[in-house]
């Protein structure tokens, strides 16, 4: 028996809302689990990515973590998909673009409501914020990429179920939403 | 009745009409912004590039004439499109996911329709303002495309020219017509032509929201193609 396709999933500077919608295939689930097995990703808990067919990456680029994690997928992956609003333009968390870093860690930490100890965190483990949040594909080349705020499952599937049969997907006009 | 074709389709035409309105009159869709079939043509977004003897040309702006053999529907031309798209997508702030008008944007549906997954130049992220000084109406510049309808319907029809564009290249930018600056104290009124036409997200009615939830708005429920042009509410 052939090996099975591998799959690796993350999610950068995003909500998880676009794996909630992979997860949205429901019963296909039973269907791709018989075809892919999970590389590193959220839903096996595996932390280092190995070699893989395809990468999904959901979320914009934050933080050095964020970018690390990225060229880590493009380095490993065959075929790397960029899911989603934030991926693909930056999205919510690009939203601090307008806003000097200095004024964001400000607001949270520092003037935010509420805080015990205000203070801007310097921890060393912490990961290094970038100074503007950056789309998937300005940090590394993509192959794919998945409009939607998430994409809807059904479009999810048909990518995955057309790449898993080595055809070129086809994503319909009516079917792409940014929302 | 003199005609022309339209992707191989025969379109009677009354001389002195636009390729758009002859196409708009025949229930053909050409993608538009900045056209509105109440107003002028204004000719500045270019969505509705049409392939006319190899040349590319606004519809809006060139008159039908007899025997025109008009490419509109082909993937050369939707992909000049996608290009002019992608541009008004990464000048601006278009955060769908977090906008109002999702869903009944003229912007969002015309790309859906013509394909555009995602912009591969850089995103500018220009810093602009939110005016929410109106009892009854927000103006979110970060959505302007220059499209102008607005500056057309309350210069035109509302007798006001409440809005005006300012500066020039990429630093033009929509602009209110009063001492401040503020919408607040402009004539504009809830009722003005202008407050009814902005096909993005820019001059929205406020205490509506998302009244009419993601999923079940105009374009939703039709996609833009599919759609009369005065439809729209």
């Amino acid at each position: 028996m052939p090996d099975k396709i591998k799959i690796a999933t993350t999610s950068l500077a995003g909500c998880f809302g676009c794996h909630m919608s992979l997860l949205d295939i429901d019963e296909k689930f039973i269907d791709l689990v018989e075809l892919v097995e999970f590389d590193r990703s959220p839903l096996t808990d595996i932390k280092k990515i190995s070699d893989c067919d395809i990468g999904l990456v959901e979320g914009a680029v934050a933080n050095s973590e964020n970018v690390e994690v990225l060229r880590d997928f493009r380095k490993h992956c065959k075929t790397l998909i960029a899911v989603g609003a934030c991926a693909l333009n930056g999205g919510i968390p690009a939203m601090r673009n307008h806003f000097t870093l200095q004024e964001c860690l400000e607001e949270s930490y520092v003037d935010g409501m509420g805080l015990d100890n205000p203070g801007i965190p310097d921890d060393a483990e912490l990961p290094m914020i970038l100074n503007r949040v950056y789309p998937v594909q300005q940090v590394v080349k993509v192959d794919y990429v998945l409009p939607g705020c998430p994409p809807p499952a059904e479009m999810i599937w048909n990518v995955l179920s057309a790449l898993l049969e080595g055809r070129e997907p086809v994503i319909n006009a009516r079917d792409i939403h940014y929302d | 009745m003199p005609a022309f074709k339209i992707d191989d389709q025969e379109v009677e035409f009354i001389p002195g009409q636009s390729v758009m309105q002859a196409a708009l009159a025949a229930d053909i869709y050409i993608p538009h912004l900045c056209f509105h079939e109440d107003f002028k043509a204004h000719g500045s977004c270019r969505i509705c590039l049409v392939m006319q003897n190899g040349r590319y040309l606004s519809a809006c702006t060139i008159p039908a004439v007899e025997g025109m053999d008009i490419i509109n529907i082909r993937d050369d031309v939707q992909e000049q499109r996608k290009q002019l798209l992608e541009l008004l997508f990464i000048e601006g702030n278009h955060v769908c996911p977090s906008c109002e008008k999702s869903g009944s944007c003229s912007l969002q549906s015309v790309a859906e329709f013509c394909g555009l997954l995602s912009p591969s130049l850089p995103f500018m992220y220009p810093n602009r303002s939110v005016d929410a000084s109106h009892a009854d109406f927000l103006l979110d510049f970060n959505r302007c495309i220059l499209c102008e309808l607005c500056v057309r319907a309350s210069r035109d029809v509302d007798g006001k020219s409440v809005f005006g564009i300012s500066g020039r290249g990429s630093n033009a930018h929509l602009v209110v017509n009063s001492a401040d600056g503020k919408l607040v104290s402009s004539s504009f009124e809830k009722t003005d032509r202008a407050a009814s036409i902005c096909p993005v997200g820019v001059i929205l009615p406020k205490h509506r929201g998302f009244k009419v939830p993601i999923g079940k708005r105009e374009f939703d429920v039709t996609a833009i193609n599919e759609r009369r042009e005065n439809d729209a509410g």
